[in-house]
């Protein structure tokens, strides 16, 4: 049985890049200034874990963090 | 006031690690290996030329020093011979340090959203179509001076409300901010003075007749206050759009066409896989990274362990981290597939550019269209590339031969 996983941003790192938005737009949203948050509570759908992977790589400010529960 | 200094010209370099240049034309031409030269002598290496400049040569000194706002200023963005007066309301949000910065930047991030490029995408595909439609024809072409030079432009000047038409008016202030104006205050002021009277004129037309665009957006915008802004800043950051829009999309265009002329199994999987345009734009953008950006040393610090003193200037090299070997394997490989790509080419940090999203846009959609029409070209071999100089970088001369080699 996998891990469940969970994303989250940082707000304070974040500076609005959206690479996370681009990459996995299911997991992560944007506010009228662009900036990221993870879409919901952050937990990541089953079948959509290389993408949460894939946000945390590609972010420039590294403000991605990927829990496994 | 300042010294009003000449066009100076510059030694050529033979000392890359004591003496480096960013405008000698060894670098202009291909700065690559010598940023590899420097990489590996240190992570940070200093000039005495521009008044005293240091160069980081790692993601990891870029990365400091581009968090650092407490000891790295933005108030001098561009490393010039001379160090005039610092002006306020020069070109916010860019020029300016917290807690300055944040409100400046805010009222100009929601334009610039994914979702409000994808509104302006359709004008640009036509754009890109129009020029293809002038020389598709014809079995070569100078795709800078046709292509790349003009689809950032009128993009822009489409979001500000200003005529497409006054295109060259626009190249040619920020030859003038951006190459020229590194060596002579004379034409960046003139630039400057030139390109303030022209937003002043369209301020005023706005008072009259309001409009639905980037100049009547920033008129309507207001402080924390509920204030309008002052006429300065909204000068300011018009300039600002208006030179940060233009020549580093157009180079990071002209950088991608060269590669492809040059490249014809990225071409043609990028034909095949269509998909893969995104992820081969970030790549791109890594590896031909066209913005360097600055900073003026503020108070003493240390990066990566080396002492860096105040009344020196940085040369922020976005594009040197972006070649780091211990950040991205392969660096000096551009390699269109690559997954995991946290490369720096629109800063890292606050500054991080507002127009990113705009960039990225323009530069899928004029690929994605001249690969359409024209999925065969290549370097004309009878012509010369010729690349800009200075703050940023991309082809200026990018003459191409279409169609099939027979």
């Amino acid at each position: 049985m996998a891990e469940r996983l969970k994303v989250h941003v940082d707000p304070d790192k974040c500076q609005g890049h959206a690479r996370c938005k681009a990459l996995a737009p299911e997991l992560f949203e944007l506010d009228e200034y662009g900036n990221a948050r993870e879409a919901g509570d952050g937990t990541v759908p089953v079948g959509l874990e290389d993408k949460a992977w894939l946000a945390k790589a590609n972010c420039p400010e590294i403000a991605i963090d990927v829990i496994e529960e | 006031m300042s010294d009003v200094s000449q066009p100076a010209a510059h030694p050529p370099v033979t000392d890359w690690l004591n003496d480096f240049d960013h405008t000698d034309p060894q670098w202009t031409e291909n700065p690559f290996p010598i940023w590899d030269e420097l990489r590996a002598a240190s992570p940070v290496v200093h000039t005495e030329r521009f008044l005293g400049c240091y160069l980081p040569t790692t993601y990891e000194a870029v990365r400091e020093i581009a968090n650092d706002p407490e000891h790295f200023s933005s108030r001098r963005i561009i490393v010039r011979d001379a160090r005039p007066e610092v002006t306020q309301n020069a070109a916010p949000p860019i020029t300016s340090d917290p807690p300055v910065h944040k409100p400046a930047k805010q009222l100009l991030l929601p334009p610039f959203t994914p979702d409000a490029m994808k509104k302006l995408e359709p004008r640009v595909r036509t754009i890109c179509n129009e020029l293809i439609d002038g020389f598709v024809a014809e079995k070569k072409v100078d795709a800078a001076a046709r292509y790349t030079k003009h689809i950032p432009v009128r993009a822009i000047a489409h979001m500000l409300g200003i005529p497409e038409g006054d295109s060259d008016l626009f190249i040619n202030w920020i030859h003038m901010i951006l190459e020229l104006g590194i060596k002579d205050e004379n034409l960046l002021l003139q630039a400057v003075h030139e390109m303030s009277d022209y937003f002043r004129d369209h301020i005023e037309q706005r008072r009259k007749h309001p409009t639905d665009d980037l100049i009547s957006y920033l008129m309507n915008a207001r402080n924390k206050d509920g204030q309008p802004l002052e006429d300065a800043h909204v000068l300011g950051s018009l300039r600002l759009l208006l030179i940060a829009g233009i020549d580093t999309t157009w180079s990071a265009i002209g950088s991608s066409l060269w590669h492809l002329a040059r490249t014809p199994a990225d071409r043609e999987r990028l034909i095949a896989e269509p998909e893969l345009m995104p992820t081969a734009v970030e790549e791109f953008l890594r590896a031909y990274s066209p913005v360097t950006m600055a900073r003026e040393v503020i108070k003493e610090r240390t990066v990566s362990g080396c002492p860096v003193k105040p009344g020196n200037m940085v040369l922020l090299s976005f594009p040197a981290a972006n070649r780091d070997p211990k950040m991205f394997p392969d660096a000096d490989k551009v390699v269109i597939d690559r997954r995991e790509n946290r490369h720096a080419a629109f800063g890292l940090g606050i500054h991080r550019c507002i127009g990113s999203n705009l960039a990225r846009m323009e530069m899928q959609v004029a690929l994605e269209e001249w690969l359409k029409r024209i999925p065969d070209f290549r370097l004309d071999p009878a012509g010369t590339v010729t690349w800009s100089q200075g703050t940023v970088r991309g082809p200026r001369q990018l003459p191409f031969l279409l169609g099939k080699a027979m």
